[in-house]
């Protein structure tokens, strides 16, 4: 099972393979029915891939769409 | 919904109507809160209710004819709840809370009501409360008229002069020993006051030169008492056939209102439906309730001591309708009935700013009409969610999260890699279509197959075959556009063939194809079955028992309830009846995408289902079979049985998975083309072949996120392609994403030497990720 990210230890889990550099926290938007957010989350600091944790997308994104559907 | 059409639905509902008490009540004194109170020991509410809704509560306690014990639902199971009584006690145990009376700023106007007996009493006191100067002209030396001829025993005269003490609190101003006609005149008496109300009880001496009917008494209007001379009223025991004080006390309060609106110059007529004595309509059902006795009283004369009144007050059933949540998981589980389901969602559905509470209530329903089977005024709360769905849809308000998967799986279905259309092999012409439907072939494969070498064999003039969805998904989505593109497409492929006979395996592609395809000649397969003749099977063992579980999407088709029996009784099983069959059996959770728009109450609806017997159940819809499966009920399709699989391998069998039930639609085309019409379809290619492994457990997991095999293929194929994933450095996982439609899905995965892979985790969301991936 997946790992939650950890930012504080000094050899960093999550690595972007195409870039070969290891993650770093940004500012990413996310969006939904028209609503959009900006979260602080992993992503690789040369292509912008994003890495979304499992606890993430399970609790409070379905969370979040449960509320905006009902809007 | 427009509003009328919400009126309209709010009434067929009569959860909210009076218990037959209260509603015979003439003053409608809410027995069944009386009792409820009194049930838990409180007798000081019991009191507020009793003393609140009646004038003189200690007279009324004991000399109430009680209309109510005619019409109590207890007494068709033991004897009627003694409502006095209880009344009687409750007053007693409260009887040193001090009661405050609010009345209303005091009026101009002033009333003189002729007659000091209960229903003169009744009007002045209701009057005073409202704030007119009341008079009572009594010709006789006290107040209480009748009463007095009641034994004492039965009624103390210290509680008639402690009930007529309230009188003095609102001010009402009495005048003994003077006869209205001879001391005074009523044409003075309306000189001096706004109004006049005639109590002056039986057969009276006078009649005041009022205008008279065709027996000789006062003309009395029997809605609003008034009578021939404008601001005169009359009522109580001049009007009454039978002496009945509670029926006196409801005249003075009737009259008491007229009066009211008469001073106030409103209507005197309008809404006056609710008063006086009714027959309810709320339905209460007595069945399973066991038969209680009265509460024997120790002391006869001091009625029932306290705990005496609390066993007689748990006789009271509490009346309620509930017919629909008794046996419904989806209305029970919201907590309410449909009165106030309906605004809800009538609510829902009007709302402009805010958040829709109700579409989970919306969405859950199974569709399946037992409500209104049930439902003593014919309601179906089905044809409601269906239509607000559909509304839902147009507005563009319908949650995306609610049907997308189900209705993805149907596009599966109608796509070509499982939709197929032929002739029977060698024919050119079709008399009969079989139509085995999506969930038959996505759940028993092997078993279409057999079916339609059956049909082949023992029918004549062709049968061709039609593997696709019905449609029914879209139609429960509400996607009317979606829908009638399906039907469309069926109707075209149909005609193409010539417009066979249908031959449907499927009860809901049945009610589907009866519904919207009213010029398609359809059969039941079960129907054809049974007059076809069976495969002979090895024969059972003759104890063999199984209970029938109707599938709901064809409740109503007598003929298919009657089939599935005879092909049971003829295979020599011995049939079970389960409590709610045929005509009322309930759904599986499979109806209407219950189980994809909530899950957690689809589980209850099946634990419900399959708790109502302990015998193996035999089902003939795939997916009630399957659901029940699920939850560990052993369950066998009728084809199993037909075809002679060993029972108990059938009925242990494990439901498939999405993706298997997929997998073996793409699979029947394949291998049935090939076996009958000796044509081969393309071999998969690419990652359509990546084999994955994952452990038993996240395959469950997987099942319940909706994620298919196909969909982790196709992420882990995107990644592979274009080279973006992640690593984890610490276990050496791969984790990527892939968003092929509105679900975004993520696979941590290893690849394995051959293409094939290790699946370790995957989730899925449905928020987008503002993601510009740099090349």
């Amino acid at each position: 099972m997946s790992e939650k990210p950890d930012t504080v230890s000094e050899e960093p889990t999550w690595w972007c393979t195409r870039c070969s550099v290891p993650l770093e926290v940004g500012k990413v938007n996310i969006s939904y029915l028209g609503s959009m957010f900006p979260v602080d989350l992993l992503r690789c600091p040369s292509c912008g891939q994003v890495f979304i944790p499992e606890d993430m997308a399970i609790g409070k994104m379905a969370e979040v769409e449960k509320i905006l559907e009902d809007k | 919904m427009e509003q009328d059409e919400l009126r309209k639905l709010e009434n067929q509902c009569i959860q909210e109507h009076l218990p037959a008490c209260a509603a015979a009540c003439p003053i409608h004194v809410d027995a069944r809160a009386v009792a409820a109170a009194i049930a838990r020991g409180d007798f000081a509410a019991a009191a507020k209710i009793v003393k609140k809704a009646v004038p003189f509560p200690g007279i009324t306690s004991r000399v109430c004819d009680q209309p109510c014990q005619a019409v109590c639902k207890r007494g068709e199971a033991g004897a009627p709840v003694s409502l006095r009584a209880l009344e009687r006690v409750c007053l007693d145990q409260a009887a040193q809370i001090q009661d405050t009376i609010l009345t209303l700023p005091k009026k101009e106007k002033r009333v003189a009501v002729i007659g000091g007996g209960l229903s003169g009493l009744t009007a002045a006191f209701d009057l005073a409360k409202k704030g007119y100067a009341v008079v009572v002209f009594e010709k006789g030396n006290q107040l209480g008229g009748s009463l007095w001829q009641v034994s004492e025993e039965e009624l103390p005269r210290q509680v008639i002069a402690a009930d007529l003490a309230v009188l003095e609190k609102v001010s009402v101003e009495i005048r003994l020993g003077i006869t209205v006609g001879k001391d005074i005149s009523l044409k003075d008496l309306l000189g001096q006051f706004d109004a006049v109300y005639l109590a002056v009880g039986e057969a009276p001496e006078e009649t005041f030169a009022l205008p008279l009917d065709q027996h000789g008494f006062i003309a009395v209007d029997p809605v609003t008492f008034a009578t021939g001379v404008e601001g005169v009223f009359a009522g109580g025991g001049l009007r009454l056939q039978e002496r009945s004080h509670i029926q006196s006390i409801a005249d003075g309060r009737r009259a008491a209102t007229s009066i009211d609106r008469f001073l106030q110059k409103v209507s005197l007529t309008a809404s006056r439906s609710g008063e006086g004595s009714f027959a309810t309509r709320l339905y209460t059902s007595t069945e399973g309730i066991e038969p209680l006795p009265a509460t024997p009283m120790a002391d006869a004369a001091g009625g029932y001591s306290a705990e005496e009144a609390i066993a007689e007050a748990r006789r009271c059933i509490q009346c309620q309708c509930l017919e629909c949540a008794k046996v419904c998981e989806y209305l029970n589980s919201f907590g309410s009935y449909p009165k106030k389901y309906v605004r809800q969602i009538y609510n829902n559905l009007s709302i402009v700013m805010g958040s829709r509470h109700a579409n989970k209530l919306i969405n859950s329903c199974s569709l399946c009409g037992l409500c209104q089977e049930v439902c003593p005024e014919d309601l179906h709360m089905g044809l409601v969610c269906k239509q607000a769905r559909e509304t839902l849809v147009k507005q563009g308000k319908m949650p995306p999260s609610a049907h997308d998967f189900p209705l993805r799986d149907m596009l599966f279905s109608n796509s070509e890699t499982c939709a197929l259309a032929r002739h029977e092999p060698g024919k050119a012409t079709s008399t009969f279509l079989f139509f085995p439907g999506c969930q038959f072939t996505g759940s028993i494969p092997q078993q279409v197959t057999k079916v339609y070498a059956i049909l082949r064999e023992k029918l004549t003039g062709g049968v061709g075959l039609m593997l696709r969805c019905c449609g029914a998904p879209a139609n429960w989505a509400g996607r009317t556009d979606l829908f009638q593109k399906t039907l469309g497409e069926f109707r075209r492929l149909w005609d193409q063939m010539g417009s066979p006979q249908l031959i449907l395996a499927c009860s809901t592609c049945y009610e589907i194809f009866k519904t919207h395809l009213p010029e398609a000649a359809i059969l039941s397969l079960w129907e054809v079955l049974d007059r076809l003749g069976l495969p002979a099977p090895s024969k059972p063992a003759s104890s063999a028992v199984v209970a029938v579980h109707d599938t709901c999407s064809t409740r109503y088709e007598k003929s298919i309830h009657s089939s599935v029996r005879s092909i049971l009784t003829r295979l020599g099983y011995k049939l079970e009846e389960l409590p709610l069959s045929r005509e009322r059996t309930v759904c599986c959770g499979y109806g209407g995408l219950m189980f994809f728009a909530n899950p957690e109450l689809a589980r209850s609806a099946i634990q419900r289902r399959i708790e109502q017997s302990a015998t193996d159940y035999v089902a003939y819809c795939a997916m009630c079979r399957d659901y029940f499966a699920s939850r560990g009920k052993r369950t066998l399709h009728l084809l199993d049985l037909i075809f002679g699989a060993s029972p108990d391998d059938a009925a242990a069998r494990k439901a498939p998975s999405y993706s298997e039930r997929q997998e073996n639609r793409a699979r029947l085309k394949r291998s049935i083309l090939k076996e009958l019409w000796g044509e081969t379809m393309a071999e998969k290619e690419g990652y359509e072949t990546m084999h994955l492994k994952m452990a038993e457990g996240l395959r469950k997991t997987l099942e319940q996120r909706q994620i298919l095999d196909d969909d982790i293929r196709r992420v882990i194929d995107h990644a592979e392609k274009t080279g973006s994933r992640l690593l984890n450095q610490r276990n050496g996982h791969f984790l990527a994403h892939h968003k092929p439609a509105s679900v975004t899905y993520w696979v941590e995965y290893s690849l394995q030497p051959g293409g094939n892979a290790i699946v370790h985790n995957a989730y899925c969301h449905r928020m987008e990720i503002a993601e510009v991936i740099k090349q």
